[in-house]
């Protein structure tokens, strides 16, 4: 597309819903102890691959 | 949800429930403005009156929506599973004690308002006890050495991680220890056992060395970088594992694009610098007022980190970073810090509060580890914390991004976990924009150099 670009295509894994292995870290555990941010997390799951 | 804005001239969309990200050009801009302000869904064909160029807009726009990655329907989360009741990560607090006195500090230059003390090795053991089974079948779990400063006590938590190893084998748990230090106490040997069995190190400095001793002196007032600098290289050079450089802005220092530049320039590429937390009274609190200033800096630094990465010499910002392909799952974009469900501190008398934060709060005493047993009252207010449940959260185009944000800060500023705190809510709008931003900038310089 000339006019668009897009930088993904994530649907932030729609059939997982219900899925959440629980593996993976706190988010508030990583760099931060005083607010938050999730998406910088890392998936557990993916981290295997 | 769709939120579209410019930033450093770039058109910038985000599909809120989808995650995805388009960049447009202006026309396209222009041409998506009008098709959000019209009955969604949008018409295949292209508004009466328009030129060719324009119909060419909408008609990417059109197969965006058709891809589901343009005005998608939100995620249905009403029978999502929040949390399971599991804790899995814990604030292990060896030291209500420090050798610093910062002037911001939030548990009172170290002892939490209660008395500088140090937790002892038989308490630390009822901690790791109580993680090992209050984790039930959750393998991967995390301990993080805090404080105060828990180097005052290292020799508990050299001798924790052991006690940790021998016990984690037999029930096939694996536990991520990490410790966050001001790196005063740092030496040979400390530095070894930390790059040997620490996952993470999250090593405390403020940026520039006038706003770091300033904020971050020593007991008798004298100023730390130069102690701790000097330690932190060292301490990065000989580590394969993660760690981040991470300091606190305040209203003394709102121009702290400067201190990240600063840790940067210092040969620190993985930076994090927060915002104080602090009740409106303190002079060093950020106000509402200084909205403006924050969100420029933050742009600031985004263009900056922008021309670093051009250079060759990129470096990460903890907050802008984002990994739109591979991030995490939606349960976790729901349920945010997990502070209170799965995440709990425990203080050096072995009492158990949801997060670091809460431990100045006797109301969110949940228990103690020596009496193994948890208040699930308390945990199940903190498992209703999730986005879905949240009217304002529920609006906001950031909520995937964010999580709900933190609740020890909406306690603070409203007494009620879930009311969101708004001056946190419109910073992390803010550090979305610049991070989708950078994102743009650098797939357009990615482009440029294969090109070339």
């Amino acid at each position: 597309m000339k006019n668009v670009k897009t930088l993904n295509k994530s649907t932030y894994a729609k059939k997982s819903l219900n899925a959440g292995c629980g593996e993976c870290q706190a988010s508030c555990q990583s760099a931060c102890k005083t607010s938050c941010t999730v998406a910088n997390q890392k998936c557990e799951k993916k981290n295997k691959k | 949800m769709l939120h579209q804005f410019e930033q450093n001239g770039y058109n910038i969309a985000l599909d809120s429930a989808s995650g995805a990200v388009h960049v447009l050009s202006p026309l396209a801009a222009s041409v998506l403005r009008e098709m959000a302000s019209l009955p969604l869904p949008p018409s295949k064909q292209p508004l009466e009156g328009y030129s060719e160029e324009k119909a060419e807009c909408w008609d990417d726009l059109y197969s965006l929506y058709e891809d589901g990655t343009l005005f998608s329907d939100d995620i249905d989360t009403e029978n999502a599973s929040y949390a399971s009741g599991l804790i899995k990560s814990m604030c292990l607090h060896v030291s209500h004690d420090c050798n610093m006195r910062c002037r911001y500090c939030f548990a009172g230059t170290g002892d939490f308002h209660r008395g500088r003390q140090l937790m002892d090795l038989e308490t630390g053991k009822r901690a790791i006890d109580f993680l090992l089974k209050e984790s039930g079948p959750i393998k991967n779990l995390e301990l993080d050495f805090f404080g105060g400063e828990p180097l005052l006590n290292f020799g508990v938590v050299k001798e924790l991680v052991r006690y940790g190893r021998e016990k984690e084998a037999p029930l096939g748990k694996n536990i991520r220890f990490t410790i966050t230090t001001n790196g005063a106490l740092l030496d040979d040997d400390s530095i070894a056992f930390i790059n040997e069995h620490m996952s993470n190190a999250v090593l405390s400095v403020d940026g520039r060395r006038e706003v770091n001793d300033r904020n971050r002196p020593f007991e008798d007032g004298s100023g730390s970088y130069d102690t701790i600098i000097p330690k932190f290289r060292q301490l990065v050079r000989d580590r394969t594992a993660d760690w981040y450089v991470r300091g606190t802005y305040t209203r003394d220092n709102l121009d702290f694009a400067e201190d990240v530049l600063s840790l940067n320039d210092e040969g620190f590429d993985q930076i994090s610098v927060e915002p104080v937390v602090l009740p409106e009274d303190n002079p060093m609190a950020l106000r509402e007022e200084d909205l403006p200033v924050i969100e420029a800096e933050y742009e600031r630094l985004a263009k900056a980190m922008i021309e670093r990465y051009r250079e060759g010499r990129p470096f990460t910002f903890f907050h802008f970073m984002i990994d739109l392909d591979a991030g995490p799952c939606v349960y976790k974009r729901l349920k945010g810090c997990g502070c209170g469900a799965e995440y709990v501190a425990v203080t050096p008398g072995g009492d158990i509060y949801p997060c670091h934060q809460f431990v100045e709060y006797p109301e969110y005493k949940m228990g103690n580890v020596n009496e193994g047993k948890v208040d699930r009252t308390i945990q199940r207010n903190f498992m209703r914390c999730a986005i879905s449940k949240n009217s304002e959260c529920k609006r906001c185009w950031a909520k995937y991004f964010c999580g709900g944000g933190c609740p020890a800060n909406n306690y603070a500023f409203s007494r009620d976990i879930e009311k969101p705190y708004k001056l946190g809510c419109d910073i992390e709008r803010k550090r979305v924009e610049c991070a989708l931003m950078i994102k743009a900038a650098e797939a357009e310089i990615d482009e440029e150099r294969e090109s070339s």
